[in-house]
């Protein structure tokens, strides 16, 4: 009754253009997935350092944003993201813009706590006796806390890699072609369901795990 | 901008109804999904620290495997794949009495307790090995230690991360509406469908989440208080 052979007919297009996202669709988890890791951590640094600002000012918006991000599901933040931003700019915009402003605001904040805790774990003692030997509040920064921050931060930041990645699936909502929407369209010709989302699942998981095997070597080449 | 403001739709008409039948269905399905997850987790957790090679492996590879891959399409799976494996009556069954919501039920339930049992792992883990050697050096076998000591001192360790993977499963539930069960993001979604009042829609129901969140984790902080174990110093979430 289970038949793979539907894998092997539409190999192609689920990964070329599903995984890849080359081909006739503008789609691909990959391409979604890489700026979006990029461009959140890029964003969440700024998070994470305004959260640790002495300025109430700067320290308040950013607890905000990130109490608010982390309190409201990522579906609701892409529909948002969906609605708001053609009344805002009066322009469609495709669902690839859609679905990587969504991941890139939405994974900021969960990439700013991150680097706060990160950054908080650094001894303070480390700070001061910087100071004391003359170093300026960046260059304390610079040699000394964050060095040792983003150390102890790496386990933490690849496992929200490897969640970020697998939130991209939800893209697939608003008809952004990705691995999860390329298994949906094979299906509704196929109708061959169990065999397409097991393979897809077997896709995800060989990809996930990898990045957490490489990131367990990673850390004990920190480590050592 | 163009836009006009008419936040009176939220209560005229079917819309207040159909929040809070959102509302009462994304309880009930992270109510029910959030037991499977803490049992399935509680099982799993304990079976990768026994001293008896299998079990770790079975929980390891449970465990891996379903906490790698997205829940849409744990969702897609339980929902699209499993069904028509099963038998006919059982299909009639399931299709008579909501079937979406038990394949969302038990895909996040599934999920999370793969999720969920890396935490209690790691609460078991922060106990000392000591009480495991003290509690067989006392008579006790294996699943006793485990069921009367080892378990019970690693819940009340794990109360905050268990507190905040309990509300990632409460907000993973809106992926339920891709199965379309009529949860509170599909409601949402439903009432911007009528009215055409997007931002007032998801405003209601973005409120409606943050106000769930903050009330739980409001009493998961009472809850820890009640159950720290005395001498030991509360570590921060």
């Amino acid at each position: 009754m289970l038949d793979f052979g539907v894998i092997v007919a539409n190999f192609k297009f689920l990964v070329v253009q599903g995984l890849f996202g080359l081909g006739g669709f503008a789609g691909g988890t990959l391409r979604l997935a890489i700026p979006a890791i990029v461009l959140g951590f890029v964003l969440g640094i700024f998070v994470g350092l305004a959260r640790l600002a002495r300025s109430r000012f700067v320290s308040l918006p950013a607890t905000l944003y990130v109490e608010f991000f982390r309190g409201v599901p990522l579906v609701m933040v892409i529909f948002w993201i969906w609605f708001i931003i053609p009344q805002l700019l009066r322009l469609p915009i495709p669902e690839y813009g859609v679905a990587l402003t969504a991941f890139v605001i939405f994974e900021a904040a969960y990439f700013g706590e991150i680097i706060r805790a990160g950054i908080q774990s650094v001894p303070r003692g480390q700070v001061e006796a910087a100071t004391a030997v003359g170093l300026t509040s960046a260059q304390t920064m610079r040699f000394v806390v964050l060095p040792q921050a983003i150390r102890n931060m790496v386990p933490a930041l690849v496992t929200q890699m490897i969640v970020l990645f697998k939130d991209t699936s939800l893209a697939s909502i608003i008809g952004y072609v990705d691995l999860t929407k390329a298994a949906q369209i094979v299906n509704n010709r196929e109708i061959k369901p169990f065999e397409l989302y097991l393979f897809i699942a077997v896709v995800y998981f060989v990809l996930t795990y990898s990045m957490s095997l490489f990131a367990r070597r990673f850390e004990r080449r920190l480590a050592s | 901008m163009s836009y006009q403001f008419k936040w009176s739709v939220l209560w005229s008409g079917q819309s207040g109804g159909w929040l809070l039948q959102g509302v009462a269905t994304t309880l009930a399905i992270s109510g029910l999904a959030w037991i499977l997850a803490a049992a399935l987790g509680i099982l799993a957790g304990a079976a990768r620290t026994v001293p008896w090679r299998p079990l770790r492996i079975a929980g390891t590879f449970y465990v891996e495997f379903f906490r790698n891959v997205p829940l849409l399409v744990w969702m897609f799976f339980w929902y699209f794949g499993v069904p028509p494996l099963l038998p006919r009556g059982v299909q009639h069954w399931l299709f008579n009495h909501s079937a979406e919501f038990w394949a969302g039920m038990f895909a996040l339930g599934v999920y999370h307790g793969a999720r969920m049992s890396e935490v209690i792992r790691s609460g078991i883990n922060s106990i000392p090995r000591t009480q495991f050697e003290a509690s067989v050096a006392m008579g006790l076998t294996t699943f006793q230690a485990y069921r009367l000591i080892i378990v019970p001192i690693a819940l009340r360790l794990i109360v905050p991360p268990a507190t905040n993977e309990s509300l990632n499963l409460l907000k993973n539930s809106s992926v339920a509406l891709t199965i379309s069960v009529a949860e509170l993001t599909f409601q949402t979604r439903q009432v911007e469908t009528y009215t055409a009042k997007a931002i007032e829609a998801l405003t209601a129901g973005t409120l409606i989440y943050l106000v769930l969140c903050v009330s739980i984790a409001w009493v998961m902080a009472r809850v820890e208080r009640r159950f720290a174990i005395p001498g030991l110093i509360a570590r921060g979430g």
